[in-house]
């Protein structure tokens, strides 16, 4: 019969996976968008070096196979079930996962949120990788280490609506005359996060400042195109493009010399931190805003008035990295 | 929904090889799949047998099923209807634009019902009215119903629902008991009712076997389809106001991809995706096989590319398994 089979594997596939975790004290669910993404696989790795430097936890590694929030429900449902101690998570949906992680809530979960947040009433405090002042000033000091002398830098943004972008160059513009003054911002174009947008801006930028010495990018579509355009117009050494970028597209651009260094966030600090927050909230630390919490070696964070902190400026990827995290995200 | 008499006694519900006897009965079958299953998981995590655990799984197939037990009918009447995550995604729209005039709740369920009640009514009338195919109007319909989700949001969110609406979705009639699940089981009670003792239940098994068989018999082919398309989307709609109620918020991506799982269950629960046999009881224990399947699997953290393989399995075994059977018969006979 084939039931039979079916019950074979059943049992099969039970007994393998009731064999396979060892009773550890705490369990911590990460819980991501979905698996398959070499970014959170990357988080996990984080996840699982921050569980061996505590001891005594295991972390459980899960997401849907699709990025849905209906997907990421049933999990977390799941997880209640288990009495994980704590459940942290990259959200697909900032509104639709509330009720089911204050369910877990009202169970006596922990939860947090990292990367992409939960509203602020599904969640105990939420993890942003990075903030709106840290960008700026790791866009800026991107271009500045390497132009000892200062010189003309551009700024080639996506969309002029784009929020995130706004905010980033509004702060890299306040932070220039106080830590920067030997760099002058010339222009400030929008490439849409269009490739051939970014292109002609890029090339408008190079023709209509001859000194110039940088093209800042802060998006990763943008970055490629400027580098591509570095590249094909043999400006390599005059020219360094730099800003945010994802190592795995933009490996060949550092390879070559149009870039010294770019940067962006790091999934596998992103991971590590989320472990140590809820070990610590699992400890009894309370969550409210002011409060501070150690994320071990990534450093400290304390929390604002929406319980959500920032965990570090930009990782850089330079040469001697950029060919490790290529092969992650 | 476990008495599996019925089946054999009242109408020829398969077209092949009737399988005689209550011990090979669909149904039966499946609730020993079911049993079996239920006490694998049992053994294999010990978090499974708890109320509230099992209450909490109940919630992943819920909505589900409810549309299930409506395209169970329309499967066997031989249509198949496509679009009914999409009706979900429009129908939780709707109540979302209502919420920013601020209607209330008993306004909001009212509209979420409806819409799923006229895109049914659409549905039916391009079948039953203009001739089209249903497979290729209802892929036609599941791009439009949401891509209308999609102009009206975009890449925001309605939510804000009124207190008072998180019952429908998140709410209990009864300890562990969710509101959602026993309406599942009422909803479960009226169709095997409507399928299995009324003469409409009848003429849609006629209309799946020889829909001009039927025609001549007097059936009104086009107005059974066409109540059939309605009734899908009207449990449609009632999905989408529980879905909604328990994500307590819309976003045009919601129920992405449920119109498959919805077919997999109506297949699973043995009804002829050809059309022209099947039975509601074996929706119904399908619901629970595939709702145990992944809640199980899930406790044990299994990963959801695991899980789908599984699933995949189990509907080809599901399906193949009739097809054997009736061969081994038929070569035994000879």
């Amino acid at each position: 019969m084939k039931f039979l089979k079916t019950l074979a594997l059943t049992t099969a596939l039970a007994a393998t996976m009731l064999a396979a975790p060892a009773m550890a004290a705490e369990k911590i669910a990460l819980v991501v968008k979905s698996l398959g993404n070499g970014f959170f696989d990357a988080a996990a790795k984080g996840a699982e070096n921050a569980a061996k430097e505590i001891g005594g936890i295991e972390v459980i590694y899960t997401g849907p196979t699709s990025a849905t929030a209906e997907g990421q429900i049933e999990i977390v449902n799941s997880l209640i079930a288990q009495n994980v101690n704590a459940i942290a998570i990259s959200s697909n949906d900032p509104d639709a996962l509330v009720p089911v992680l204050k369910k877990a809530m009202d169970r006596g979960i922990k939860v947090i949120s990292w990367d992409s947040g939960v509203a602020a009433e599904g969640r105990q405090l939420h993890l942003n990788p990075s903030d709106t002042n840290l960008i700026g000033e790791t866009i800026i000091k991107l271009a500045a280490d390497y132009l000892p002398e200062g010189g003309d830098v551009a700024i080639l943004s996506a969309s002029s609506t784009a929020t995130n972008q706004n905010a980033w160059i509004e702060a890299a513009k306040k932070i220039l005359p106080e830590k920067f003054p030997k760099i002058n911002l010339v222009s400030v174009v929008y490439g849409d996060d269009d490739s051939v947008k970014s292109t002609n801006e890029a090339k408008g930028l190079i023709s209509s400042y001859p000194n110039l010495k940088a093209i800042i990018a802060p998006t990763t579509v943008g970055v490629v195109a400027a580098a591509q355009v570095v590249t094909d117009g043999n400006l390599i050494g005059k020219v360094n493009v730099t800003g945010l970028a994802l190592p795995s597209e933009f490996k060949q651009f550092i390879d070559n010399g149009s870039s010294q260094a770019v940067a962006l966030w790091n999934p596998i600090d992103l991971g590590y931190s989320a472990v140590y927050l809820s070990h610590q909230l699992i400890g009894g630390t309370e969550a409210k805003p002011g409060a501070k919490f150690s994320i071990g070696k990534v450093g400290e964070i304390t929390l604002d008035d929406t319980n959500s902190a920032a965990m570090a400026a930009p990782f850089t990827f330079d040469k001697s990295n950029i060919e490790e995290f290529s092969k992650i995200y | 929904m476990t008495d599996t008499a019925h089946e054999a006694r009242h109408i020829p519900d398969r077209l092949d090889s009737p399988l005689r006897g209550a011990v090979f009965s669909w149904p039966t079958l499946l609730l020993i799949v079911g049993v079996v299953l239920f006490i694998v998981n049992s053994l294999a995590s010990p978090y499974f047998l708890s109320p509230w655990s099992l209450s909490d799984a109940t919630f992943n197939f819920t909505e589900k099923a409810i549309i299930a037990l409506a395209m169970a009918l329309l499967i066997i009447s031989g249509e198949i209807d496509l679009s009914v995550a999409s009706i979900i995604a429009l129908a939780s729209t709707a109540m979302g634009v209502a919420l920013q005039f601020g209607v209330g709740v008993p306004g909001l369920v009212t509209i979420g019902i409806l819409t799923g009640l006229l895109c049914g009514f659409f549905n039916g009338f391009l079948v039953t009215g203009l001739g089209l195919p249903s497979i290729v109007v209802t892929i036609g319909t599941m791009s439009f119903f949401r891509g209308i989700s999609y102009i009206v949001l975009g890449d925001q969110a309605f939510k804000g629902y009124p207190a008072g609406f998180d019952y429908f979705g998140q709410g209990y009639v009864w300890w562990v008991v969710s509101f959602e699940f026993a309406l599942f089981l009422i909803f479960a009670l009226l169709y095997y009712v409507l399928l299995h003792h009324t003469n409409f239940g009848r003429q849609v098994f006629t209309i799946g076997n020889n829909p001009v068989a039927a025609r001549f018999s007097g059936v009104r082919v086009e107005r059974v389809k066409f109540i059939l398309f309605c009734l899908t989307g009207l449990m449609s709609g009632i999905a989408a106001v529980l879905l909604t109620s328990r994500l307590a918020s819309t976003r045009p991506s919601i129920a992405v991809g449920w119109e498959l799982e919805v077919v997999t269950m109506v297949v699973l629960g043995g009804v002829s995706i050809l059309g022209g046999s099947g039975t509601i009881q074996g929706v119904v224990i399908a619901a629970f096989i595939m709702g145990l399947v992944t809640f199980g699997l899930g406790l044990l953290n299994v990963p959801g590319i695991v899980m789908s393989i599984f699933i995949g399995a189990l509907l080809i075994c599901v399906i193949a398994l009739p097809i054997i059977w009736s061969r081994t018969r038929r070569r035994a006979a000879r």
